[in-house]
């Protein structure tokens, strides 16, 4: 490659201005003349017969234009899988309406659509529900039990999929390790809540016969085709378009059911109809994501060698199987062993239907869990043999020399194989950096002082750059500007910089000068979207190969008028250039000269408009290591976060400064799992946390002052033509594992063992208390 | 998460405000800084026929001595409070605790009589009040009582409000010499309520010996508690840690809290006892600083 | 329901509108003066995005009415750039990479500009402690306190 002008720079982004002034346009601010406003009616029960529903004093409240409940939708099918469709998860799909049951509280059972949203809420309130309650399923442990209530006849049971993951002779080896320990681990139910709800305008025009559905994000082009086949239209008659989005992080933008309801109701009443969840929908409706419980087994030699490690898990589904299917259970048995070298290993995943908010993925789905399960197992081990945890971690690793390296584990049914890495030198890195002896001599102090001070390790290793494939535009318009248009999406992690940085390296343009176009199906006709890590690795693939392409045509068209060798031209500003001479070419002129009828050079084709599709065969893996520093009061059971560290090599970093706002960001998310957040529900299946008042995102005083960031780009994927890794999750997956590890080093003196999420203070006396009393 | 429809007045005065409540009573709800009363009609939980918003009656807000005492209007907005030199020098307690009231974009709108008034007992501002013994005014068309904070905060997010009453005032004595004080609060976050707090004062002799104890706690009982027992037991010590460790260990002991979703009663029997020795503590450092002066 | 006229001042400009007594300000400025700048996140209070500036004060618009806001004077994030020209706060979020998806956004910064017009020379701790008020889900915040803390000594500057 030359030398990088615009890949590898802090690029400030494209997308801050029309954020910061203002005039972004996220969903809620298209508004259309004439335009009627939707509520939907949630089920309050979580396991309940429909008996009848009773809709005529809500249809006769003045402003109300409609009501809709399932019977008006006719027989419209189960909203299906995106990813690795199975057959027994389609008998657990959701229908837009519930009809005969519901089995979730919040499950949608009736459409208001009325003048305003005033108003459609106070119809909500107007509709008689008559339903004759069913036992509920909360536990996602005794959903799969016998006497349990079962949700989907069809399924005989609670068990969805049954998931088995072998490697080696995980029984064997177990029952040959000298050291042996078990522990039960849970990680609690919570999720990614962006600070936009979702929503929706749909806007039906009879003439042309086209469908407008403003709001899709994250994966329109897979969304436009679950609406195309529920509504029996042809694809190119929808049109999705993506505005800007207030966060993602795997919840957002998926096809929930209102994503069918609105634009069916937009169609049926002829006016442009518009839904904006509110935050107590959001609550309910948005995918949920994490919950788990593993019993996991170890065996280790006495020098902390890993035998066997094996896991069976219980994974919470909810009440229906969404679009993201198995991915956080398959994940999570997947990336148990992490960056280990585990040689006999087992996981098994129950994915129990339980009547709960269905679940979806999470930033870093899967990976989170089996960080936190995978890494406290390690420490567990350090413990047990008193070893310094560091060494158990060194004498585990996978080794450079045997990249690449297969897990013997699967994702979609396809080996998990890293494909570089050196994943004990980075771990030294990032030890350095945090100062991990100085650190164990500072709490030697502390602890004869009587305070609490833990340090917490975590390494991982991530799944990025998902397939199945993306597509890129490079087009010069007539006036000579370069455009992009990419398949990927925009959740708000700065995309149209990073395309537009990859662009310009190609074509010699300022990235501020590229035109980036996303997200409109009317105008990229295909693409994949934005979800594990895939953006800038597989659409910044893609674009590469076709701006590569544009380039070389532009070149070679410019040689061809200036009657010269292409190799002795270059790309400047805007246009071909000879060195040392006054001949160039403008990228307008060139846009001109490559019109159909001019003379070009032979066998070229007119016009300077390229696509380039990026196929994934293999996945990129970066890999990283956490450090925790926490202060405990003990008393009062409160953690500090003191010191953060994230050391993550992401091979090829085309925006460090977008990469580090990528793993601070994704730290807060990783915090609020670890400490405060909490989708909480009764025995009755009753969402209790459904507002921000008991909903605890961490705030800026949560956050520690510091999250120190060491990015290193030694690595790179062999995988594509940049060496580019994702760098969307590492900054999540691992900081309940680091956390959770620190606060139970903090507290060793007291014999504490963590071995659930949030750490709250409650938990924390909770587990000082139990300790005292074992002890 | 849109408010029902209700009827709105907004009075230009306390008298106006009065003689609306009078004629509306139970159906009326008075709104002053809304940053309760808002989300609940936001969430639909609360659908009153009418809102009095008392919000342009002239009269309600000011913060001045009057004789011995501090008075503040029922209206003055938490952040007047938490920005006066006043309030500041003279009860320096409800200077302290300002701050832990959730948000300074909350505090802006947020009045101390609406908070007194909505009476959560996870708030800090009961507690305060209670702490520093101070007087409630209530007017109504019946004419004007004044009632002690003690009595005043009568259950769970009641008080002793008759529904035509509003709160025009709070009167405070203010610090005596020799007194130190102090809140603390754990909270899940900062700006939450409170898991447990304490708004403690002590006052000493001139031998330096405890001549006078309040603390009382929010967040772990449905009114503003205190224990009248560990309160005497400080009396005539010099305040040690030994001597705070022990009137704490009497308010845990009287103590059942409630669990919630947060915090079991265990929890927040502990953090009461944590809480209380820390800021009895606090205050008697601040006490014997003031006495050395 | 009967409907309420309103005249405001709003982003220096006379405003006015009708509205019913339990229109919320943040869908008065949002629907009915065309200001979506500001945002709606939670509805309660707890997230921030619909912070606005109001008689010089940082308010969360989902808690008031907008019938509270007559006669009162406003400013939105529409109200911040002069021109092409971005504020010292809208910079230094731009430089200091504060802002992702930007949903957030508005509100912090009209929460920043409130605070630091009291208190022009915070501490790191200040700025943590009067940001806390307004919940950001993308950047874990420090980039946003560095911002602030550029953004004072900017202003500090001129």
């Amino acid at each position: 490659m030359r030398k990088a002008r615009y890949i590898g720079i802090n690029q400030l982004r494209l997308e801050d201005r029309r954020l910061l002034t203002g005039t972004g346009k996220y969903v809620a601010d298209v508004r259309f003349p004439g335009m009627a406003s939707a509520a939907v009616l949630r089920s309050q029960e979580a396991h309940a017969r429909i008996l009848e529903i009773d809709t005529s004093r809500a249809r006769a409240l003045p402003g109300v234009l409609a009501v809709f409940t399932a019977r008006d939708l006719g027989g419209v099918g189960g909203i299906p899988m995106r990813l690795a469709p199975r057959e027994a998860l389609q008998k657990c799909f959701q229908k837009p309406l519930a009809s005969d049951r519901v089995r979730y509280v919040g499950e949608p059972v009736a459409l208001v659509v009325a003048a305003d949203r005033y108003i459609a809420e106070d119809a909500l309130e107007l509709i008689d529900v008559s339903l004759d309650a069913l036992p509920p399923v909360a536990d996602l442990e005794l959903g799969r039990s016998a006497g349990a209530a079962v949700l989907h006849a069809s399924l005989g049971g609670n068990v969805a999929e049954h998931i088995v993951m072998r490697v080696g002779d995980p029984e064997g080896a177990l029952a040959r390790a000298p050291v042996r320990l078990k522990e039960r681990f849970r990680i609690q139910r919570h999720t990614g809540i962006p600070m936009e709800t979702r929503g929706l305008l749909a806007a039906y025009d009879r003439g042309t016969d086209t469908l407008s559905v403003w709001g899709a994000a994250k994966v329109p082009h897979f969304n436009r085709q679950i609406l195309a086949d529920l509504l029996g239209r042809p694809e190119t008659s929808v049109r999705m378009i993506e505005t800007d989005v207030g966060g993602g992080f795997g919840v957002r933008g998926e096809f929930y059911p209102e994503d069918f309801l609105v634009p069916w109701a937009a169609i049926a009443l002829g006016r442009p109809v518009q839904w904006i969840e509110d935050r107590l929908e959001h609550m309910m409706a948005t995918n949920h994501s994490r919950e788990q419980v593993h019993y996991v087994e170890v065996g280790v030699r006495r020098d902390g060698t890993i035998e066997a490690m094996l896991t069976r898990a219980v994974h919470d589904m909810g009440a229906y199987v969404r679009t993201n299917g198995f991915v956080a259970p398959e994940r999570a048995a997947a990336f148990v062993p992490g960056p280990y070298r585990i040689r006999n290993f087992l996981a098994e995943v129950d994915c129990v239907m339980t009547t709960k908010t269905p679940t979806g993925s999470y930033r870093g789905p899967g990976r989170y869990e089996a960080a936190f399960v995978r890494e406290r197992t390690i420490d567990l081990v350090a413990r047990e043999l008193k070893l310094d945890p560091a060494e158990v971690r060194r004498r585990n690793f996978v080794q450079p020399q045997e990249m690449p390296y297969n897990v013997g584990t699967k994702a979609f049914g396809h080996d998990v194989i890293y494909d570089s890495g050196d994943y004990p030198r980075l771990f030294g890195q990032a030890l350095e950096r945090a100062g991990y002896e100085a650190l164990r001599a500072e709490q030697a102090e502390a602890r004869a002082k009587g305070r609490f001070m833990g340090i917490g390790l975590a390494p991982f290793v991530e799944k990025t750059g998902v397939g199945p494939w993306e597509t890129a535009r490079v087009r010069i318009d007539g006036s000579g500007a370069v455009a992009i248009y990419s398949g990927v999406t925009s959740v708000g992690q700065g995309m149209e910089t990073v395309l537009a940085q990859i662009c310009a390296e190609q074509l010699g343009v300022p990235p501020e000068k590229i035109i980036v176009r996303h997200g409109d199906t009317a105008e990229i006709p295909q693409g994949a979207g934005a979800y594990g890590s895939r953006g800038t690795v597989t659409g910044g693939s893609a674009l590469w190969d076709a701006a590569g392409k544009v380039r070389d045509k532009l070149v070679r068209l410019a040689a061809h008028r200036m009657e010269v060798s292409a190799e002795e031209l270059e790309l400047r500003d805007g246009a071909v250039v000879l060195p040392g001479t006054d001949l160039s070419m403008s990228f307008r002129e060139l846009a001109r000269a490559a019109l159909p009828g001019q003379p070009m050079p032979a066998g070229m084709e007119p016009g300077l408009d390229i696509s380039a599709y990026y196929v994934v065969k293999e996945t990129a893996h970066p890999y990283g290591v956490h450090v925790a520093v926490v202060d405990v009061d003990a008393e009062l059971g409160v953690v500090k976060v003191r010191k953060y560290l994230i050391a993550y090599d992401i091979g090829v970093a085309v925006n460090p400064m977008l990469v580090e706002g990528q793993l601070v960001g994704g730290f807060a998310q990783g915090l609020g799992g670890a400490l405060l957040e909490e989708l909480v529900y009764s025995d009755k299946a009753q969402l209790l946390t459904g507002s921000f008042m008991d909903y605890l995102l961490p705030t800026s005083v949560e956050m520690p002052s510091s999250v120190e960031v060491l990015l290193m780009q030694e690595a790179p994927s062999p995988h594509n033509a940049l060496g580019l890794k994702g760098a969307g999750e590492g900054g999540t997956v691992a900081v309940g594992a680091a956390i959770a590890n620190a606060v139970e080093d903090a507290l060793a003196p007291l014999g504490i063992r963590v071995t659930t999420l949030p750490l709250s203070p409650n938990a924390i006396f909770e587990l000082i208390r139990a300790a005292r009393k074992a002890g | 998460m849109k408010p029902p429809a209700f009827e709105y007045f907004d009075p230009r005065t306390p008298e106006e405000a009065i003689g609306l409540l009078g004629e509306h009573g139970d159906a009326a709800k008075i709104l002053a800084g809304g940053q309760s009363l808002v989300p609940m009609l936001n969430l639909r939980l609360l659908r009153p026929g009418c809102l009095i918003d008392i919000n342009a009656a002239a009269g309600l807000s000011f913060i001045e001595m009057k004789g011995e005492e501090l008075a503040i209007g029922a209206r003055t907005r938490q952040r007047a409070i938490e920005r006066s030199a006043l309030v500041r020098e003279k009860c320096p307690l409800l200077h302290e605790a300002m701050p832990f009231i959730a948000h300074f974009q909350i505090r802006n709108r947020g009045t101390i009589g609406g908070s007194l008034s909505h009476a959560d007992p996870a708030a800090e501002l009961p507690a305060v009040v209670t702490a520093l013994g101070g007087t409630l005014i209530l007017r109504s068309v019946r004419g004007e009582r004044a009632v002690k904070a003690d009595d005043f905060h009568v259950a769970y997010l009641t008080t002793a409000l008759e529904p035509d009453e509003l709160l025009t005032e709070i009167r405070l004595p203010v610090q005596a010499p020799q007194t130190g004080s102090a809140f603390l609060e754990v909270s899940r976050r900062h700006g939450d309520f409170a898991l447990a707090a304490v708004a403690a004062w002590v006052r000493l002799d001139k031998n330096g010996r405890c001549e006078a104890a309040k603390l009382v706690l929010a967040g772990v009982h449905g009114v503003p508690f205190q224990s009248a027992a560990a309160q005497a037991s400080l009396i005539g010590t010099t305040l040690s840690p030994g001597d705070a460790a022990q009137a704490s260990r009497l308010i845990a002991t009287e103590l059942d809290p409630q669990s919630d979703l947060h915090a079991s009663s265990d929890y927040r029997r502990q953090a009461a006892r944590v809480l209380a020795a820390r800021a009895l503590e606090q205050a008697a450092s601040r006490a014997r600083m003031q006495a050395q002066e | 329901m009967s409907q309420r006229v309103i005249r405001l001042q709003v982003n220096g400009q006379p405003r006015e509108g009708e509205a019913p007594a339990r229109k919320l300000l943040v869908d008065f400025l949002r629907e009915d003066l065309g200001l979506t700048g500001t945002h709606v996140g939670c509805e309660h209070g707890v997230c921030g995005a619909c912070t606005i500036v109001m008689d010089g004060e940082a308010v969360r618009s989902c808690l008031l009415f907008a019938v509270q806001a007559e006669g009162a004077s406003i400013a939105t994030v529409e109200s911040l750039a002069d021109g092409e020209r971005l504020h010292a706060l809208q910079q230094s979020f731009h430089e200091c990479h504060a802002l992702q998806c930007g949903f957030c956004t508005p509100g912090i910064l009209m929460s920043m500009l409130a605070f630091l017009s009291e208190t022009p020379a915070p501490t790191e701790e200040q700025i943590r402690v009067a940001l806390s008020g307004n919940l950001c889900r993308c950047t874990g915040y420090q980039n946003i306190v560095r911002a602030v803390q550029m953004a004072a000594a900017r202003m500090a500057g001129k």
